[in-house]
């Protein structure tokens, strides 16, 4: 029987930007088991519901995360205006769109970069992020902020685009597609890429979906599973075609991160062509009393908040469910039976986010 | 404004795995697992998902009740149900992987539920 030894993998391992530990039992080369561990970086978000008012907790919520904290807001704004009844007007749905959108642009090409670097490819990881801050850019002119924007509130948003804005924007995100073109070319085509990615780290179609994977890590495996189809914000009134590939490898979850970033250009530019004229906001009184299980698609997949209100200014509850902690079962299964080398590709696949986990 | 039909269906602790079981095989997925301090009492919910429907169960149970697991069926369940042990201190019965607290670690211990302070730690 071939001796098996185990190898500690992590907190600290030059893949990981943020910490996530985990025990590898090898037998030879091969990875046999993987047992995960977190929390190396709890900072209890969750408590500070009990000490801060329902409107104040938009800002914490917004920190959960560095990357899509506009996505946290948003969909904390959206469970407590489901709970008040809250009809926030429609121009303000559509900008919340936009700058999802625009979160998920840069959230993907921040991950194809930290994905380059991984297998080693230094030039790609430069260009992935050199685009990424023409995104970023945008964010800081339109919201005042590059990674908190702050622009989400309970009954609407506080900044407005102008049409002119929105127009070069949509202009702008042509020459960014082109860009985007020539970067993906070398994801999909590079033989030395595919010769890493393909047939590495694979979940099934049905381990994916009993597993509980969602985004980029679910549709890799065929299971096209999107919140945005649920028509939250204005995604009901833009056309949206889910982004899925069958093979359930590295080089599947890459390959829709690429496609995406192109659905994402679409739904922005749609969203700048049907933006109604009209406020931005309504006045919200009053306290959250009730709960409600609010969903949406973060860069990395479903993002679930549950909010529970009393009546009072300090909600009872906001359980904040992740997308990486859901997919942390199934990259457990990805990494059984692969090979040690491949571990840190295999890891980075999912686009783990342990701020957001260790909320 | 997008409401979603959320059903939940208040249920014992001894029916949680039967109406599990039933979830799954009506292809539910499980979306998560995750508990609430409402006074003594914890209410934990378990929500399930099959195309954009949303289901959630809910027992109400003390701090000593032991709860079972679901990963029998859910294999993906033991991240929720070793966190809901590490951070409300809910015991739970027969997970796949145990991590016996040390999943999530804390300075104080269960800091969402009965939390014991620092110094008085076993």
């Amino acid at each position: 029987m071939t001796k098996q030894i185990i190898i500690p993998f992590g907190p600290q391992h030059p893949v990981l930007p943020e910490p996530i530990h985990l025990d590898l039992v090898l037998e030879d080369e091969m990875v046999v088991e993987a047992i995960p561990s977190i929390g190396y970086i709890h900072r209890g978000f969750e408590k500070l519901v009990e000490k801060r008012e329902f409107t104040e907790y938009v800002y914490v919520a917004e920190r959960t995360c560095g990357i899509c904290s506009f996505i946290h807001g948003l969909t904390y704004c959206q469970g407590i205006e489901e709970i008040m009844q809250v009809e926030v007007p429609e121009r303000a749905l559509f900008l919340r769109t936009i700058w999802s959108e625009y979160s998920r642009l840069h959230s993907h090409l921040l991950w194809l970069g930290l994905f380059a670097d991984s297998f080693g490819f230094e030039n790609l990881f430069m260009n992935a992020w050199r685009i990424r801050e023409r995104i970023l850019d945008v964010m800081e002119q339109t919201t005042g902020g590059r990674v908190i924007q702050g622009s989400c509130k309970i009954g609407g948003v506080r900044r407005d685009i102008s049409g002119e804005k929105l127009g070069q924007m949509s202009k702008d995100l042509d020459s960014i597609g082109q860009e985007l073109e020539e970067l993906t070319n070398v994801f999909l085509r590079d033989a030395s890429i595919k010769h890493r990615l393909k047939n590495v780290g694979v979940l099934s179609r049905d381990d994916a979906y009993s597993l509980g994977a969602v985004g980029p890590t679910a549709r890799g495996s065929g299971v096209s599973l999107d919140m945005r189809k649920t028509g939250y914000a204005a995604y009901g009134k833009l056309n949206l075609e889910t982004v899925a590939e069958n093979d359930g490898d590295c080089y599947a979850r890459c390959v829709v991160r690429c496609r995406e970033l192109f659905t994402s250009i679409d739904l922005i530019q749609q969203a700048v062509r049907k933006i109604p004229d009209g406020p931005i906001d309504v006045k919200v009184t009053g306290a959250p009393d009730g709960e409600y299980f609010t969903r949406s698609e973060q860069p990395r997949g479903e993002l679930v908040h549950y909010l529970k209100g009393n009546g009072t200014k300090f909600l009872v509850r906001s359980r904040i469910r992740t997308p990486t902690l859901t997919n942390i079962p199934p990259l457990v299964k990805m990494l059984q039976g692969c090979e040690l080398a491949d571990v840190p590709v295999i890891v980075l696949s999912i686009d783990p986010c342990i701020s957001c986990t260790e909320r | 404004m997008t409401t979603e039909e959320q059903l939940t269906m208040p249920i014992e602790v001894g029916q949680l795995i039967g109406r599990v079981e039933q979830y799954k095989q009506e292809g539910y997925r499980l979306v998560q697992i995750g508990c609430t301090k409402i006074g003594e009492v914890y209410e934990i919910n378990y929500s399930f998902d099959k195309d954009f429907v949303f289901r959630n169960l809910r027992i109400t149970v003390n701090g000593d009740t032991e709860v079972p697991s679901i990963s029998g069926m859910y294999w993906g369940a033991f991240v929720y149900e070793n966190e809901m042990h590490d951070l409300f201190g809910i015991q739970v019965r027969g997970m796949n992987i145990d991590f016996k607290g040390n999943f999530i670690r804390t300075s104080i211990k269960f800091p969402f539920g009965a939390a014991i302070p620092k110094g008085e730690q076993p």
